[in-house]
C-alpha cells in the first residue's frame, strides 16, 4: 500500500477535527474493507484516522422500542445480542467469517455502502436512523448509490437506532467464497408498516413496494409468490445475471417471511 | 516514515521500528522474527495469519502493526508451556490434524477462540467456525477431529 500518516483519535471531536486538518484523510474503523483496498493500491489517503480507541462509538443502549448500537461495535458483538432483535443479530453473525466479525464494525460497513454488504439491508429493512456527529439521517435517505451515502466530507457515523420490529428476518444467498450477499432480503413487520429491503441485487440497497403491499394484506410467503422485481438495472457479474438476481429476490423474500413467522422476533424492547 | 511500535507479544514487552503502513503480520515475522504466524493469501481470506489481539482471534494481514500498539498479542509461539504443548497443539499432533502444516498455526489460534466462547462445540459448529481458515491440503476432517479432541482435553475436570 502507499504510505500514509497514522493518527489514533481519542474522541469523536478529535477524529472530526483531525479529518478537517488533513489533506486527503480517511477514517479507519475495523479496516476490513479499507486495508484490503489500500493493499491493492485502489486508494491513496494522505492520513488514516483510527477510530478504534473511541469508547463513545462502542456503546449500545436499549430504550423503549429501539436498540441503539454504536458505530464502532463489531459484528461479533452484535451477533451476540440475540435477545434484542434476533434478525439483526443473525445478520451480523453471517457477515464474512469469525475473524472478520471480530474486527469489522457497523459504522464502517454502512459508511462504505458496499452494494453487497448485509447491514444496509437491516438499516433500511428496520427503518433505522443513522446518527452522525452532526445530525440524524433516515436509513431510507442514507444509502444513495454504489459506495455512495448521504455523508458529507468528514461526517462521522456515531451510532444507528434500530426500532424493534414485530416480526423480522434476513435471508441471503451468499457468494460461497466471500460470503457477501449475491442477494440478501430483510423483511420486517414494523410499527410503521411492512418493509422489504434488498441488498446485493442493485447498485445500492432498495425497497420493494409491491412486496410490502402484499405482505400488508397477508404476511405469508405465498403472498409474494407471483411478485418478481424487474431485472433492469440489477447487478450483472460472473456470479449472477440480473435475471437470476431478480429470481433470487423473490426466493429470499419468501424464505425471510417463513423465518420471521417462525422466530420469536415479537419480543418487545 | 518509520515509527517505533511497542506491544505485548506472548506476555513480553516488544518494540520495533516499522512503517505506519506495515501490517501486523509483517511486523511479527520480519521485525520480531516470530515466523510461526504465516502469510497465505494476504487478502484476509485464508486464515494462516490468525493471532489473538486482546484475546480475540484476528487476521494479522488485515491489521496495521501500529493499530496493535499498546495492545496484547498472542501468536502460535506463545501458547505452549515451555516444552509442553498446549492441549490444542497436542490434539493436532495426536489426531494428525495437519498435512503440510502451513495452515496449522492459524487453525490452532482460530480454534482456541472457538473454545473460549463455546467449550464443547458440535462438529457442525467447529466446521462453521473454520469458515475463515483454509487448508489447501483439504485435511479438514482430521482438523475438526483434533479440535473436538482438544475440547474434551480442555474441559473442566479433564486431563
Amino acid at each position: 500500500m502507499y504510505a500514509f500518516r497514522y493518527h489514533r483519535a481519542g474522541s469523536i471531536d478529535e477524529a472530526v477535527r483531525l479529518h478537517g486538518s488533513c489533506e486527503d484523510p480517511g477514517y479507519l474503523a475495523g479496516g476490513h474493507t479499507l486495508l484490503p483496498t489500500l493493499k491493492m493500491r485502489l486508494a491513496q489517503p494522505s492520513d488514516l484516522i483510527d477510530l478504534g480507541d473511541i469508547d463513545a462509538l462502542k456503546h449500545t443502549a436499549t430504550t423503549s422500542g429501539a436498540l441503539t448500537i454504536g458505530a464502532g461495535v463489531r459484528h461479533n458483538d452484535v451477533a451476540r445480542m440475540s435477545h434484542s432483535i434476533p434478525a439483526l443479530a443473525g445478520l451480523a453473525g453471517g457477515i464474512g467469517d469469525f475473524q472478520v466479525r471480530n474486527r469489522g464494525t457497523l459504522g464502517g460497513s454502512i459508511a462504505n455502502a458496499d452494494p453487497a454488504a448485509d447491514y444496509p439491508a437491516a438499516c433500511v429493512g428496520l427503518g433505522a436512523t443513522v446518527v452522525t456527529d452532526r445530525r440524524q439521517i433516515a436509513a431510507d435517505d442514507f444509502f444513495v448509490d454504489l459506495f455512495e451515502t448521504a455523508l458529507e466530507e468528514g461526517e462521522l457515523v456515531t451510532s444507528v437506532i434500530f426500532p424493534a420490529p414485530r416480526r423480522a428476518a434476513y435471508m441471503k444467498f451468499p457468494n460461497p467464497a466471500s460470503r457477501y450477499a449475491i442477494v440478501g432480503v430483510f423483511v420486517a413487520w414494523t410499527d410503521s408498516g411492512m418493509r422489504v429491503a434488498v441488498t446485493g441485487a442493485g447498485a445500492s440497497v432498495f425497497r420493494v413496494a409491491d412486496m410490502e403491499a402484499a405482505l400488508a394484506r397477508d404476511f405469508s410467503p405465498d403472498a409474494l409468490a407471483d411478485i418478481r422485481i424487474p431485472e433492469d438495472g440489477l447487478n450483472n457479474d460472473i456470479h449472477a445475471t440480473p435475471d437470476y438476481r431478480a429470481h433470487l429476490v423473490t426466493v429470499m423474500a419468501r424464505r425471510a417471511v417463513v423465518r420471521a413467522n417462525a422466530s420469536s422476533d415479537g419480543v418487545r424492547l | 516514515m518509520t515509527i517505533t511500535v511497542s506491544m505485548t507479544v506472548n506476555g513480553e514487552e516488544r518494540s520495533g521500528v516499522c512503517e505506519e503502513r506495515t501490517l501486523l503480520v509483517t511486523f511479527l515475522r520480519e521485525t520480531l522474527r516470530l515466523t510461526g504466524t504465516h502469510v497465505g493469501c494476504d487478502t484476509s481470506q485464508c486464515g494462516a495469519c490468525v493471532v489473538h489481539l486482546d484475546g480475540d482471534s484476528v487476521k494479522a494481514c488485515t491489521i496495521l502493526a501500529v493499530q496493535a500498539a499498546g495492545r496484547d498479542v498472542t501468536t502460535i509461539e506463545g501458547i505452549a508451556d515451555g516444552d509442553t504443548l498446549h492441549p490444542m497443539q497436542q490434539a493436532f499432533h495426536e489426531n494428525h490434524g495437519l498435512q503440510c502444516g502451513f495452515c496449522t498455526p492459524g487453525m490452532i489460534m482460530s480454534a482456541l477462540d472457538l473454545l473460549k466462547h463455546n467449550p464443547s462445540p458440535t462438529e457442525r459448529e467447529i466446521r462453521d467456525h473454520l469458515e475463515g481458515n483454509f487448508c489447501r491440503c483439504t485435511g479438514y476432517h482430521n482438523i475438526v477431529r483434533s479440535i473436538a479432541a482438544a475440547a474434551d482435553m480442555m474441559a473442566p475436570g479433564e486431563g
